[in-house]
């Protein structure tokens, strides 16, 4: 029996955060999950997500994208769409650190529209107002041929209502899921 | 003539349109101009007669004329508002004759063939619009002749009248500019010596018009009558405006909100009459002092439900300033499309309503151009395989399922320092040394040569995925033509 993951799906009505050289395959997860995203970027970026890689997780037609100038922009698209909550769940791209003032209102606008909000931010980058916080990198995996995605690290750094954990996970294209890899196996 | 018949043709030429529309509601003696901000300038668009004497001119810049005329009274230009003017004009006009179409900016021109009699005569009918016009506060040239080139000649030079078949006679003591030709020519021609149209018409045709082409020709020929030219009068579009008058000024938001749920309301109706749904709004709000406010809002999607629009328009009204208060709002649909009347039915899905009012909500932000929905395409290309449409005016198709895996995050082409067609053992990408452990490959993509893509003239590329020892699983290409290793996106 594997360890249950506990903070995942995130928790609603929340803004989550996400760090780490995959946090946007732990956004496809969560997107896959709630089933409709906006997506918030900022438009000078050149790194961009690809609908046809989306596709794995989830139909890319259920994908909104919000392209932003700034990172003030960026916060009040996402509060508009956490309030709003026609999208279960809103994911940003942030640059900058977040300041706590900033941190609560899309607290209080994911509250109000009972939306799950996602931050996408640097390592180190984290606000005092995130309800959790993950880490998430890639693992070499030996044994396992690639035809699903990469053995992941997904590690909670932070959680306010409840306890830290490291997990392994893998996305199973097929089956549309996230499947629990031991990480005794290491 | 051309077809058989005599037309007559009056041309209306207002040449101070701007500048009289604006001291119609506020007078003020002296000079006077109104002004246009262009390239940070504030420069003249239209002034008054007196403003003229005193030798300013169009286009001058707003202090160097206060430097010429220190009393000088300026005020800014508004552009719509003088352009709605016009359209005002047209309509009014056609209490004379049937056809009246716009004449450029500031001008109309009337088709009175058959219709003089009606007002008594041509005199007496150019008597009337000159004394309406005197009365209207309007500075108004008038010409008539038996084509409209003649008739726009002699509004905009000299003002007269061409009797019947006698047109060339009126206008060949004028200049050449009266043909309607642009600058270019006009000094061109003068040039040449041909000051007037009557020495221009008395000029062999042949090398003109190798000098100058056909168009100089066709329009000597239009005003003497010899090559026909239309006038269009424009058919009164339904008008979806609808516009309050208050006792009292307001200044609250949520009075604002109110008197425009009013306007809404009768707007709705009327689009919902002729089954067309509201795709730009305008809200014009007038303040006592005359200034007025632009609200406008476009809607992801045609709507004419007043309970749905209004709460859009919240944020804009929040950002007008009243000053002393607003006695005046004017709702207007500037753009509308068809919307035709749909059957409800129990098991219809609300959330693309309300996801489209969230596009709007959002598009008010940071502009509806920049909210995107991926669509799929015909292409093998990766980077062509999808398109990024505006999701205001595109709507979801679903992607056929791929079993070729791709990559979540892609990024323009990073090159890599590595050699041959086997992806390298060890190479640095992003100052991150990385190790393979496995490849997967090569596929292989060739170019579209019916399209000529900067980005592919390398030529084909073996594509490759890597995963390091470190972990991250990397989507490199060779480009065996051009020998090169390239990072382009990444696995999650």
């Amino acid at each position: 029996m594997l360890p249950q993951i506990t903070a995942f799906p995130l928790r609603s009505a929340r803004v989550h955060e996400a760090c780490g050289p995959l946090a946007a395959g732990l956004a496809a997860a969560a997107a896959a999950e709630a089933g409709g995203v906006l997506w918030v970027r900022e438009s000078w970026r050149p790194e961009a997500i690809s609908p046809i890689g989306l596709a794995a997780y989830l139909d890319p037609s259920r994908l909104l994208l919000a392209e932003a100038k700034d990172q003030t922009e960026t916060l009040t698209v996402a509060e508009l769409g956490l309030r709003d909550g026609a999208l279960p769940l809103v994911v940003m791209e942030l640059s900058a650190p977040l300041s706590l003032t900033a941190g609560r209102r899309l607290q209080l606008a994911a509250q109000a529209g009972k939306c799950t909000g996602l931050c996408l931010i640097q390592d180190g980058m984290g606000s005092n107002a995130a309800e959790t916080r993950w880490r998430c990198s890639p693992l070499p995996d030996p044994e396992q041929p690639a035809e699903d995605s990469t053995l992941q690290r997904w590690q909670l750094i932070k959680n306010k209502s409840g306890t830290l954990g490291v997990w392994h996970v893998r996305w199973s294209q097929s089956a549309r899921r996230l499947t629990m890899v031991s990480p005794a196996r290491e | 003539m051309f077809d058989g018949a005599n037309r007559r043709v009056v041309s209306l030429w207002f040449p101070r349109l701007a500048s009289d529309r604006a001291l119609r509601r506020h007078p003020v003696s002296g000079p006077f101009v109104l002004t246009l901000k262009e390239d940070n300038t504030n420069h003249i668009h239209c002034l008054n007669a007196a403003a003229e004497k005193q030798g300013l001119y169009r286009g001058m810049a707003l202090s160097d004329a206060r430097a010429f005329c220190p009393d000088l009274q300026s005020r800014m230009a508004d552009l719509m508002t003088d352009r709605r003017f016009l359209i005002g004009l047209r309509r009014w006009a056609t209490r004379y004759c049937p056809w009246v179409g716009l004449e450029g900016d500031d001008g109309l021109v009337m088709d009175i063939t058959g219709s003089a009699h009606l007002s008594g005569g041509e005199a007496e009918m150019l008597g009337d619009l000159r004394q309406q016009f005197s009365h209207a506060g309007l500075t108004a040239q008038i010409g008539l002749g038996d084509t409209r080139g003649a008739a726009w000649a002699l509004a905009h030079h000299g003002e007269g009248v061409a009797q019947p078949g006698q047109a060339m006679a009126a206008l060949a003591p004028l200049p050449v500019a009266a043909l309607r030709l642009d600058d270019e020519t006009v000094t061109a021609l003068q040039r040449l010596g041909l000051r007037s149209i009557g020495q221009l018409a008395d000029t062999a045709r042949a090398p003109l018009a190798r000098r100058f082409g056909s168009g100089l020709l066709m329009r000597l020929d239009q005003a003497a009558g010899l090559q026909p030219e239309q006038i269009s009068p424009l058919r009164d579009p339904p008008h979806y405006g609808v516009r309050i008058s208050l006792p009292e000024p307001i200044g609250l938001e949520a009075d604002v909100m109110a008197a425009t749920t009013r306007l809404l309301e009768r707007l709705c109706d009327k689009l919902a009459a002729q089954e067309t749904g509201v795709r730009v709004l305008n809200l014009t709000l007038r303040r006592v002092d005359q200034q007025g406010q632009h609200v406008e809002l476009r809607l992801a999607r045609p709507m004419r439900d007043p309970a749905r629009i209004l709460p859009l328009f919240s944020r804009g009204i929040a950002e007008v300033d009243a000053g002393y208060g607003i006695d005046q709002l004017r709702l207007e649909a500037t753009q509308v499309e068809a919307l035709p009347t749909q059957q409800t039915s129990h098991s219809d899905d609300t959330s693309p309503g309300q996801l489209d009012d969230l596009i709007t909500r959002i598009g008010t932000r940071i502009g509806l151009e920049n909210i995107r929905r991926f669509l799929p395409a015909d292409s093998h290309i990766p980077e062509r395989s999808f398109l990024i449409a505006p999701a205001a005016y595109s709507s979801p198709e679903s992607f056929p399922s791929d079993p070729r895996a791709r990559p979540l995050i892609m990024f323009p082409p990073e090159s890599i320092r590595a050699t041959g067609p086997q992806p390298p053992q060890q190479f640095r990408w992003r100052r991150m040394p990385l190790t393979t452990l496995r490849a997967t490959g090569p596929e292989r993509i060739a170019p579209e040569w019916w399209l000529d893509d900067q980005n592919w003239r390398s030529g084909m590329r073996d594509y490759w995925r890597v995963e390091t020892r470190q972990g991250r699983r990397l989507w490199l290409f060779y480009t065996p033509q051009e020998p090169g290793w390239f990072v382009q996106g990444e696995f999650p």
